[in-house]
């Protein structure tokens, strides 16, 4: 049974009040590794975005007519990781072709995205709450901009708390920990707004 | 029935993926013939566009030096790129200077050629050659260093002192060819044999593939010759310093100028070993002492087993030198470096150079 969510709606709770990373904790490798500088959290954030919702949507589709149809839902994971595999693959030549700087400017970070568990699990969500087709889509474009958003708002503390006057046992990842801690706090605010689960 | 339903369908959708990618890339990555341009004109090559330069430029029989393969990790394989190819890519950076970035000099193997390009090369390269050599001996010279004689197919000219670059064959755990420069220890007579030190590095791909794997008889390819580092035409007396398997270079540079009668030059060759078991060729350069007058070979050991024994220097290379450059070594005469070994080894010997007003100092580092 779908839930009777307005896309829309699914759109911006993914980005405020459910957001990927700091509600779920999803994709923190790179989202602490890569924070670091504003350039290139912005351009992963990008990268994540794109592949979040294109891989969501086709996620779907074999979801419902390949996985269901077949009763392969104990290969569920499988599938969804090699569906990402390839979309990033084909849009890492097709960027490097359209838009060489953006190809640059994304580097190495661009195939690593194959590995960020947060695109995985925007489709495992997106199947384990039944969401429609466009219902998807939304979710996937909104939980890649939240993901994108919350990596900019990190990168944009740390650069101002590295001139900070940190406790040295703290400085690092240390401090970084504490600040997604309350990060995910302030988010946690949003939290009563709406529930789309 | 169900048994084989979900790999074949795990296969299908896989399958259509693959097929997606490949029908992609024919279309995305299909850059047409491009030209490339090499020094202004000299040499002009129309290939397919797409791959990255290092690649490119192999597969039309110029090998731009490279320790790694072309994987980013070593920065060897620079070139100068005179036509725009788009920013510095995150991973070059790591490797160049501010002043190699004004020049725009570029990785090749990061580096693709999607549209006419022009690049400088050093007209050398033009003469590197990647053969299929055969190991016919094999032969430890120390406990961790083994002299590897390989006859090759044809003949390459080569400077002593320049180097090769082997490529080591996937084995073991290892998947890829790995590519690794080593310095040619024979001289230049012998165009169609050459001498290889291989010092054993704990853990290290090539060397691990010399010392445990490889066998008379075995095939090698061989890609060379590279390297600035030779002897300059000059009359200056020379300083030779080098430590373990940096003996390669600087033999072949010491043999070779005895072959062709340039004995009228000094040269004071400083060799660096820990202890005794470390020593090697000493015999090979006491006969030289004896036939050159001019020729000096300085072994010394930092720390000798058996001191009662040994005759020779004691102490670290540097302060040797310095004792000879102080006290043995004429001080009205001009002189240059020629140093080969490990990176803190040369940094500590051109800065004594210096300081001993020998400005004019090669050198060949391991990387």
């Amino acid at each position: 049974m779908n839930p009777n969510i307005n896309p829309l709606v699914l759109f911006f709770a993914s980005i405020f009040t459910s957001n990927i990373l700091l509600s779920n904790f999803l994709g923190m490798c790179s989202f602490i590794s890569i924070s670091k500088s504003l350039k290139s959290s912005n351009g992963l954030g990008m990268a994540v975005t794109m592949v979040m919702t294109i891989t969501t949507a086709i996620n779907w589709l074999v979801e419902k007519y390949v996985i269901v149809p077949f009763q392969l839902e104990y290969l569920r994971y499988i599938i969804y990781i090699i569906v990402i595999a390839a979309v990033v693959q084909i849009l890492e030549m097709v960027i490097d072709r359209t838009a060489p700087n953006l190809y640059i400017s994304l580097g190495i970070f661009l195939p690593l995205i194959t590995v960020n568990c947060a695109i995985l699990g925007v489709a495992l969500f997106m199947q384990l709450r039944n969401y429609t087709l466009l219902q998807s889509i939304f979710f996937g474009l909104g939980s890649g901009l939240g993901w994108w958003l919350a990596i900019v708002l990190l990168a944009a503390i740390r650069i101002k708390v590295d001139k900070a006057p940190i406790p040295a046992p703290l400085k690092g990842v240390g401090i970084t920990l504490i600040t997604i801690g309350i990060m995910a706090m302030a988010f946690m605010g949003f939290a009563g707004m709406i529930n789309v689960q | 029935m169900n048994i084989w339903l979900a790999p074949l369908i795990v296969g299908i959708v896989s399958s259509v993926l693959s097929a997606l990618i490949v029908i992609v890339d024919s279309i995305v990555n299909n850059y047409g013939e491009v030209e490339i341009d090499i020094n202004n004109g000299k040499k002009k090559l129309k290939v397919k566009g797409g791959s990255p330069l290092l690649f490119t430029l192999a597969s039309e029989n110029i090998f731009v030096p490279s320790a790694c393969g072309g994987r980013g990790s070593c920065g060897a394989c620079k070139v100068k790129v005179l036509s725009d190819v788009g920013e510095y890519l995150p991973t070059e950076l790591p490797y160049m200077s501010e002043e190699e970035i004004k020049e725009n000099i570029r990785l090749s193997c990061q580096i693709k050629v999607k549209k006419d390009i022009k690049i400088q090369l050093p007209e050398e390269l033009f003469n590197v050659k990647k053969l299929t050599g055969k190991v016919v001996s094999l032969k430890n010279v120390t406990h961790d260093i083994k002299e590897v004689r390989i006859k090759l197919p044809e003949e390459i000219n080569f400077k002593a002192g320049q180097y090769v670059q082997i490529v080591v064959p996937p084995y073991d755990k290892i998947k890829q060819p790995t590519q690794r420069a080593y310095s040619i220890a024979s001289t230049p007579s012998k165009k169609d044999e050459i001498d290889l030190l291989i010092r054993l590095v704990p853990g290290g791909i090539a060397t691990t593939y010399v010392h445990n794997y490889l066998k008379e008889g075995d095939n090698l390819e061989v890609i060379g010759p590279f390297g600035e580092f030779y002897m300059r035409d000059t009359d200056a007396d020379m300083i030779c310093v080098a430590g373990g398997s940096g003996m390669a270079p600087i033999k072949s540079i010491v043999l070779d100028m005895y072959e062709r009668g340039i004995t009228n030059r000094n040269v004071w060759y400083f060799f660096g070993a820990r202890t005794e078991k470390d020593l090697f060729y000493v015999e090979l350069f006491k006969d030289l002492e004896k036939k050159w007058s001019n020729f000096h070979f300085i072994p010394a050991l930092s720390r000798p087993m058996e001191p009662e024994k040994w005759d020779g220097e004691v102490g670290l290379i540097t302060d040797v030198m310095v004792k000879y450059l102080e006290n043995v070594v004429d001080k009205n005469t001009k002189k240059e470096g020629y140093l080969c070994g490990s990176p803190g080894m040369i940094n500590a010997c051109e800065k004594l150079l210096n300081e001993h007003g020998i400005k004019d100092v090669y050198y060949d580092k391991f990387a």
